[in-house]
Protein backbone atom coordinates (compact mmCIF):
# COMPACT_ATOMS: atom_id res chain seq x y z
CA UNK A 1 0.00 0.00 0.00
CA UNK A 2 2.79 2.39 0.92
CA UNK A 3 4.60 1.62 -2.33
CA UNK A 4 1.52 2.55 -4.36
CA UNK A 5 1.02 5.69 -2.29
CA UNK A 6 4.56 6.77 -3.12
CA UNK A 7 4.15 6.07 -6.85
CA UNK A 8 1.00 8.15 -7.07
CA UNK A 9 2.47 10.85 -4.81
CA UNK A 10 5.38 11.25 -7.23
CA UNK A 11 3.08 11.37 -10.23
CA UNK A 12 0.80 14.00 -8.73
CA UNK A 13 3.53 16.11 -7.14
CA UNK A 14 4.78 17.80 -10.32
CA UNK A 15 1.34 18.93 -11.49
CA UNK A 16 0.45 19.99 -7.98
CA UNK A 17 3.56 22.15 -7.50
CA UNK A 18 3.24 23.75 -10.95
CA UNK A 19 -0.37 24.69 -10.23
CA UNK A 20 0.63 26.07 -6.82
CA UNK A 21 3.30 28.27 -8.38
CA UNK A 22 1.12 29.71 -11.12
CA UNK A 23 -1.81 30.19 -8.75
CA UNK A 24 0.50 32.06 -6.42
CA UNK A 25 2.16 34.09 -9.17
CA UNK A 26 -1.16 35.15 -10.65
CA UNK A 27 -2.91 35.96 -7.40
CA UNK A 28 -4.02 39.38 -8.61
CA UNK A 29 -5.62 38.14 -11.81
CA UNK A 30 -9.38 38.06 -11.33
CA UNK A 31 -11.21 34.79 -11.95
CA UNK A 32 -7.90 32.92 -12.17
CA UNK A 33 -9.38 30.20 -10.00
CA UNK A 34 -12.00 29.45 -12.63
CA UNK A 35 -9.43 29.25 -15.43
CA UNK A 36 -7.17 27.01 -13.39
CA UNK A 37 -10.12 24.83 -12.35
CA UNK A 38 -11.13 24.53 -16.01
CA UNK A 39 -7.54 23.54 -16.80
CA UNK A 40 -7.61 20.84 -14.12
CA UNK A 41 -10.95 19.52 -15.39
CA UNK A 42 -9.94 19.39 -19.05
CA UNK A 43 -6.53 18.08 -18.02
CA UNK A 44 -8.09 15.15 -16.16
CA UNK A 45 -10.29 14.33 -19.15
CA UNK A 46 -7.21 14.58 -21.38
CA UNK A 47 -5.23 12.38 -18.98
CA UNK A 48 -7.91 9.69 -19.21
CA UNK A 49 -7.84 9.90 -23.00
CA UNK A 50 -4.04 9.63 -23.07
CA UNK A 51 -4.20 6.64 -20.71
CA UNK A 52 -6.89 5.02 -22.86
CA UNK A 53 -4.80 5.41 -26.00
CA UNK A 54 -1.46 4.62 -24.31
CA UNK A 55 -0.90 1.63 -26.60
CA UNK A 56 -1.58 3.65 -29.74
CA UNK A 57 0.54 6.59 -28.63
CA UNK A 58 3.52 4.40 -27.80
CA UNK A 59 3.44 2.62 -31.15
CA UNK A 60 2.87 5.81 -33.18
CA UNK A 61 5.75 7.31 -35.19
CA UNK A 62 7.56 3.98 -35.35
CA UNK A 63 7.70 3.66 -31.58
CA UNK A 64 8.62 7.28 -30.94
CA UNK A 65 5.09 8.40 -30.11
CA UNK A 66 5.62 8.85 -26.38
CA UNK A 67 8.76 10.99 -26.44
CA UNK A 68 7.36 13.08 -29.30
CA UNK A 69 4.09 13.58 -27.44
CA UNK A 70 5.89 14.44 -24.20
CA UNK A 71 8.31 16.86 -25.81
CA UNK A 72 5.54 18.64 -27.75
CA UNK A 73 3.33 19.25 -24.76
CA UNK A 74 6.33 20.23 -22.62
CA UNK A 75 7.40 22.79 -25.22
CA UNK A 76 3.84 24.11 -25.35
CA UNK A 77 3.94 24.46 -21.57
CA UNK A 78 7.29 26.25 -21.85
CA UNK A 79 5.89 28.79 -24.33
CA UNK A 80 2.77 29.38 -22.24
CA UNK A 81 4.81 29.81 -19.05
CA UNK A 82 7.17 32.11 -20.91
CA UNK A 83 4.30 34.22 -22.15
CA UNK A 84 2.83 34.31 -18.67
CA UNK A 85 6.15 35.28 -17.10
CA UNK A 86 6.80 38.10 -19.58
CA UNK A 87 3.27 39.37 -19.19
CA UNK A 88 3.48 39.27 -15.40
CA UNK A 89 6.78 41.13 -15.31
CA UNK A 90 5.24 43.88 -17.42
CA UNK A 91 2.23 44.24 -15.23
CA UNK A 92 3.54 43.36 -11.80
CA UNK A 93 4.36 46.95 -10.95
CA UNK A 94 0.90 48.09 -11.85
CA UNK A 95 -0.49 45.17 -9.93
CA UNK A 96 1.14 46.07 -6.68
CA UNK A 97 -0.04 49.65 -7.13
CA UNK A 98 -3.52 49.21 -8.39
CA UNK A 99 -5.17 45.85 -8.57
CA UNK A 100 -8.51 47.19 -9.71
CA UNK A 101 -7.14 48.81 -12.91
CA UNK A 102 -5.46 45.58 -13.79
CA UNK A 103 -8.66 43.62 -13.33
CA UNK A 104 -10.32 45.93 -15.81
CA UNK A 105 -7.47 45.51 -18.30
CA UNK A 106 -7.83 41.77 -18.24
CA UNK A 107 -11.54 41.90 -18.75
CA UNK A 108 -10.94 44.16 -21.76
CA UNK A 109 -9.06 41.46 -23.57
CA UNK A 110 -5.47 40.75 -22.56
CA UNK A 111 -5.26 37.01 -22.33
CA UNK A 112 -2.98 35.49 -19.69
CA UNK A 113 -5.85 33.59 -18.01
CA UNK A 114 -5.94 31.50 -21.15
CA UNK A 115 -2.25 30.69 -20.69
CA UNK A 116 -3.02 29.80 -17.06
CA UNK A 117 -5.60 27.29 -18.23
CA UNK A 118 -3.30 25.71 -20.82
CA UNK A 119 -0.40 25.39 -18.35
CA UNK A 120 -2.67 23.72 -15.78
CA UNK A 121 -4.19 21.50 -18.43
CA UNK A 122 -0.79 20.28 -19.63
CA UNK A 123 0.58 19.74 -16.13
CA UNK A 124 -2.45 17.68 -15.14
CA UNK A 125 -2.67 15.79 -18.41
CA UNK A 126 0.98 14.80 -18.60
CA UNK A 127 1.45 13.48 -15.10
CA UNK A 128 -2.20 12.54 -14.65
CA UNK A 129 -2.21 10.17 -17.60
CA UNK A 130 0.44 8.02 -15.92
CA UNK A 131 -1.47 8.04 -12.64
CA UNK A 132 -4.73 7.13 -14.41
CA UNK A 133 -3.05 4.36 -16.41
CA UNK A 134 -1.60 2.87 -13.26
CA UNK A 135 -4.71 3.22 -11.11
CA UNK A 136 -6.83 1.81 -13.90
CA UNK A 137 -4.63 -1.24 -14.25
CA UNK A 138 -4.69 -2.00 -10.53
CA UNK A 139 -8.42 -1.33 -10.18
CA UNK A 140 -9.30 -3.79 -12.94
CA UNK A 141 -6.83 -6.33 -11.59
CA UNK A 142 -9.17 -7.80 -8.96
CA UNK A 143 -9.19 -8.07 -5.19
CA UNK A 144 -5.43 -8.60 -4.85
CA UNK A 145 -4.92 -4.94 -5.64
CA UNK A 146 -7.48 -3.48 -3.21
CA UNK A 147 -4.92 -2.16 -0.76
CA UNK A 148 -2.98 -0.68 -3.67
CA UNK A 149 -6.01 1.43 -4.61
CA UNK A 150 -6.29 2.78 -1.07
CA UNK A 151 -2.56 3.57 -1.19
CA UNK A 152 -2.95 5.23 -4.56
CA UNK A 153 -5.69 7.52 -3.35
CA UNK A 154 -3.66 8.44 -0.25
CA UNK A 155 -0.71 9.22 -2.52
CA UNK A 156 -2.80 11.47 -4.73
CA UNK A 157 -4.06 13.32 -1.64
CA UNK A 158 -0.52 13.76 -0.29
CA UNK A 159 0.57 15.18 -3.67
CA UNK A 160 -2.27 17.69 -3.70
CA UNK A 161 -1.51 18.63 -0.08
CA UNK A 162 2.11 19.46 -1.00
CA UNK A 163 0.83 21.84 -3.65
CA UNK A 164 -1.50 23.52 -1.16
CA UNK A 165 1.40 23.93 1.30
CA UNK A 166 3.61 25.53 -1.35
CA UNK A 167 0.76 27.82 -2.36
CA UNK A 168 0.14 28.90 1.25
CA UNK A 169 3.87 29.49 1.62
CA UNK A 170 3.98 31.67 -1.49
CA UNK A 171 1.08 33.79 -0.25
CA UNK A 172 3.05 34.57 2.91
CA UNK A 173 5.81 36.25 0.93
CA UNK A 174 6.08 39.99 1.56
CA UNK A 175 4.18 41.87 -1.14
CA UNK A 176 7.20 44.02 -2.03
CA UNK A 177 9.18 41.02 -3.22
CA UNK A 178 6.23 38.87 -4.15
CA UNK A 179 6.33 39.22 -7.93
CA UNK A 180 10.09 39.03 -8.28
CA UNK A 181 10.18 35.84 -6.21
CA UNK A 182 7.26 34.14 -7.92
CA UNK A 183 8.62 35.21 -11.31
CA UNK A 184 11.98 33.67 -10.45
CA UNK A 185 10.13 30.47 -9.54
CA UNK A 186 8.37 30.50 -12.90
CA UNK A 187 11.57 31.24 -14.85
CA UNK A 188 13.42 28.30 -13.27
CA UNK A 189 10.41 26.03 -13.63
CA UNK A 190 10.11 26.96 -17.32
CA UNK A 191 13.81 26.38 -17.99
CA UNK A 192 13.56 23.04 -16.20
CA UNK A 193 10.63 21.95 -18.36
CA UNK A 194 12.56 23.00 -21.48
CA UNK A 195 15.45 20.79 -20.35
CA UNK A 196 13.02 17.90 -19.84
CA UNK A 197 11.65 18.49 -23.34
CA UNK A 198 15.23 18.36 -24.68
CA UNK A 199 15.62 14.96 -23.01
CA UNK A 200 12.52 13.64 -24.77
CA UNK A 201 13.55 15.17 -28.10
CA UNK A 202 16.85 13.34 -27.78
CA UNK A 203 15.02 10.16 -26.82
CA UNK A 204 13.00 10.50 -30.05
CA UNK A 205 16.24 10.99 -31.99
CA UNK A 206 15.45 14.56 -33.07
CA UNK A 207 18.26 16.41 -31.33
CA UNK A 208 21.81 15.22 -30.56
CA UNK A 209 22.77 14.74 -26.91
CA UNK A 210 25.88 16.98 -27.14
CA UNK A 211 27.49 14.85 -24.47
CA UNK A 212 25.59 12.23 -22.49
CA UNK A 213 26.75 13.29 -19.09
CA UNK A 214 28.13 16.75 -18.60
CA UNK A 215 28.40 16.19 -14.87
CA UNK A 216 27.29 13.58 -12.37
CA UNK A 217 26.00 14.85 -9.07
CA UNK A 218 23.89 11.82 -8.16
CA UNK A 219 26.10 11.17 -5.14
CA UNK A 220 25.25 14.53 -3.62
CA UNK A 221 21.60 14.63 -4.62
CA UNK A 222 20.08 11.61 -6.30
CA UNK A 223 17.37 12.55 -8.72
CA UNK A 224 15.28 9.60 -7.63
CA UNK A 225 15.14 10.73 -3.99
CA UNK A 226 12.22 12.91 -2.91
CA UNK A 227 14.41 16.02 -2.35
CA UNK A 228 16.07 15.37 -5.72
CA UNK A 229 12.72 15.09 -7.39
CA UNK A 230 11.51 18.29 -5.72
CA UNK A 231 14.53 20.14 -7.06
CA UNK A 232 13.98 18.51 -10.45
CA UNK A 233 10.45 19.91 -10.62
CA UNK A 234 11.18 23.32 -9.13
CA UNK A 235 14.48 24.28 -10.77
CA UNK A 236 15.02 21.52 -13.31
CA UNK A 237 17.77 19.77 -11.34
CA UNK A 238 19.24 16.87 -13.30
CA UNK A 239 21.90 14.65 -11.74
CA UNK A 240 23.44 13.55 -15.04
CA UNK A 241 22.42 16.09 -17.65
CA UNK A 242 22.99 15.84 -21.36
CA UNK A 243 24.63 18.77 -23.11
CA UNK A 244 21.48 19.52 -25.05
CA UNK A 245 19.50 19.81 -21.81
CA UNK A 246 21.87 22.47 -20.51
CA UNK A 247 21.62 24.28 -23.84
CA UNK A 248 17.81 24.28 -23.70
CA UNK A 249 17.86 25.37 -20.06
CA UNK A 250 20.18 28.33 -20.59
CA UNK A 251 18.58 29.29 -23.90
CA UNK A 252 15.14 29.46 -22.30
CA UNK A 253 16.43 31.67 -19.49
CA UNK A 254 18.25 33.87 -22.00
CA UNK A 255 15.21 34.27 -24.28
CA UNK A 256 12.88 35.09 -21.41
CA UNK A 257 15.31 37.60 -19.89
CA UNK A 258 15.94 39.33 -23.21
CA UNK A 259 12.27 39.51 -24.15
CA UNK A 260 11.37 40.97 -20.77
CA UNK A 261 14.11 43.60 -21.11
CA UNK A 262 13.37 44.41 -24.75
CA UNK A 263 9.75 45.05 -23.87
CA UNK A 264 10.80 47.29 -20.99
CA UNK A 265 13.14 49.32 -23.24
CA UNK A 266 10.45 49.57 -25.86
CA UNK A 267 7.92 50.78 -23.30
CA UNK A 268 10.26 53.42 -21.93
CA UNK A 269 10.79 54.86 -25.41
CA UNK A 270 7.11 55.22 -26.17
CA UNK B 1 22.52 -19.38 -12.87
CA UNK B 2 19.78 -17.63 -14.77
CA UNK B 3 21.67 -14.40 -14.54
CA UNK B 4 24.85 -15.92 -15.91
CA UNK B 5 23.01 -17.34 -18.87
CA UNK B 6 21.36 -14.02 -19.46
CA UNK B 7 24.69 -12.27 -19.30
CA UNK B 8 26.26 -14.79 -21.61
CA UNK B 9 23.36 -14.52 -23.99
CA UNK B 10 23.47 -10.76 -24.09
CA UNK B 11 27.22 -10.85 -24.60
CA UNK B 12 26.91 -13.28 -27.49
CA UNK B 13 24.06 -11.26 -28.87
CA UNK B 14 26.12 -8.15 -28.53
CA UNK B 15 29.23 -9.54 -30.14
CA UNK B 16 27.14 -10.93 -32.98
CA UNK B 17 25.47 -7.64 -33.54
CA UNK B 18 28.82 -5.86 -33.55
CA UNK B 19 30.81 -8.23 -35.70
CA UNK B 20 28.25 -9.76 -37.99
CA UNK B 21 26.13 -6.80 -38.90
CA UNK B 22 28.72 -4.12 -38.24
CA UNK B 23 26.13 -1.36 -38.37
CA UNK B 24 25.97 1.81 -36.34
CA UNK B 25 23.19 0.62 -34.07
CA UNK B 26 23.12 -2.35 -31.74
CA UNK B 27 19.98 -3.94 -30.35
CA UNK B 28 18.95 -5.39 -27.05
CA UNK B 29 15.76 -6.64 -25.45
CA UNK B 30 14.64 -6.22 -21.86
CA UNK B 31 11.53 -8.04 -20.71
CA UNK B 32 9.34 -7.37 -17.70
CA UNK B 33 7.94 -10.47 -16.04
CA UNK B 34 6.26 -10.66 -12.65
CA UNK B 35 7.35 -7.10 -11.93
CA UNK B 36 11.02 -7.84 -12.58
CA UNK B 37 13.34 -6.91 -15.40
CA UNK B 38 14.85 -9.74 -17.34
CA UNK B 39 17.75 -9.60 -17.75
CA UNK B 40 18.44 -7.35 -14.80
CA UNK B 41 21.92 -6.62 -16.05
CA UNK B 42 22.75 -6.06 -19.66
CA UNK B 43 25.98 -5.21 -21.36
CA UNK B 44 26.08 -2.76 -24.24
CA UNK B 45 28.84 -1.69 -26.61
CA UNK B 46 30.49 1.70 -26.11
CA UNK B 47 30.07 4.49 -28.62
CA UNK B 48 27.05 3.00 -30.33
CA UNK B 49 23.44 3.90 -30.55
CA UNK B 50 21.44 1.04 -29.07
CA UNK B 51 17.86 0.13 -29.86
CA UNK B 52 16.32 -1.23 -26.67
CA UNK B 53 13.08 -3.13 -27.02
CA UNK B 54 11.12 -3.20 -23.77
CA UNK B 55 8.58 -5.96 -23.57
CA UNK B 56 6.02 -6.06 -20.78
CA UNK B 57 4.59 -9.52 -20.09
CA UNK B 58 2.57 -8.35 -17.10
CA UNK B 59 -0.94 -6.92 -17.14
CA UNK B 60 0.15 -3.89 -15.11
CA UNK B 61 1.83 -1.08 -17.03
CA UNK B 62 5.44 -0.29 -16.21
CA UNK B 63 7.43 2.89 -16.61
CA UNK B 64 10.97 2.18 -17.68
CA UNK B 65 12.94 5.06 -16.27
CA UNK B 66 16.59 5.92 -16.01
CA UNK B 67 17.78 9.21 -14.65
CA UNK B 68 21.31 8.05 -15.53
CA UNK B 69 20.30 7.83 -19.19
CA UNK B 70 17.63 10.56 -19.15
CA UNK B 71 15.04 8.16 -20.43
CA UNK B 72 11.49 7.50 -19.31
CA UNK B 73 8.86 5.61 -21.20
CA UNK B 74 5.59 3.88 -20.33
CA UNK B 75 5.38 0.22 -21.27
CA UNK B 76 1.67 -0.65 -21.32
CA UNK B 77 0.61 -4.09 -20.08
CA UNK B 78 1.16 -6.91 -22.59
CA UNK B 79 2.85 -4.55 -25.01
CA UNK B 80 6.30 -3.45 -26.09
CA UNK B 81 7.99 -0.15 -26.79
CA UNK B 82 11.30 0.90 -28.29
CA UNK B 83 13.76 3.29 -26.75
CA UNK B 84 17.10 4.37 -28.16
CA UNK B 85 20.08 4.97 -25.89
CA UNK B 86 23.60 6.16 -26.47
CA UNK B 87 26.13 6.32 -27.93
CA UNK B 88 27.29 5.74 -24.38
CA UNK B 89 30.60 6.09 -22.58
CA UNK B 90 31.84 3.09 -20.59
CA UNK B 91 30.24 2.86 -17.16
CA UNK B 92 27.17 1.71 -15.27
CA UNK B 93 23.74 3.13 -15.93
CA UNK B 94 20.90 2.20 -13.60
CA UNK B 95 17.30 1.90 -14.65
CA UNK B 96 14.12 1.14 -12.72
CA UNK B 97 10.38 0.73 -13.04
CA UNK B 98 8.85 3.98 -11.83
CA UNK B 99 5.61 2.09 -11.14
CA UNK B 100 7.46 -0.40 -8.96
CA UNK B 101 10.71 1.00 -7.68
CA UNK B 102 11.73 -2.36 -6.24
CA UNK B 103 12.42 -3.62 -9.76
CA UNK B 104 15.72 -2.28 -10.96
CA UNK B 105 18.47 -3.12 -13.38
CA UNK B 106 21.80 -1.94 -14.70
CA UNK B 107 23.19 -1.34 -18.14
CA UNK B 108 26.94 -1.79 -18.25
CA UNK B 109 28.94 -0.29 -21.05
CA UNK B 110 32.35 -1.92 -21.21
CA UNK B 111 35.56 -0.20 -22.13
CA UNK B 112 36.67 -1.32 -25.63
CA UNK B 113 39.81 -3.10 -24.36
CA UNK B 114 37.87 -5.20 -21.83
CA UNK B 115 35.51 -6.49 -24.45
CA UNK B 116 38.16 -8.05 -26.62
Amino acid sequence: MLATAIILFREVLEASLIIAIILGASKTIPNRGKWVAAGIGIGLAGASLVALFADQISSAFSGNGQPLFNSSILLLAVSMLGWHSIWMSQHSKKMTENIQVLGNNIQKGTKPPFALMIITLIAVMREGSEAVLFLWAISTGGAQYNTMITGGILGVMAGILSGILLYKGLLRLPIRHFFSITNAFILLLTAGLAAQAAGFLNQAGIVPSLGNQIWNSSRFLSQTSIPGQLMHILIGYTARPMGIQIVFYLLTLFILFSLTHLIKIHKNKT
Amino acid sequence: MFYHQAKKFSLIFLICSIFLTNIATAESVIEIKHQQFFPMKIVLPPGKKVKLTLKNNDAIPAEFESTDLSREIIVPGHDQVIVYVGPLDPGNYRFFNDFNRASKGTITVLTPSKRQ
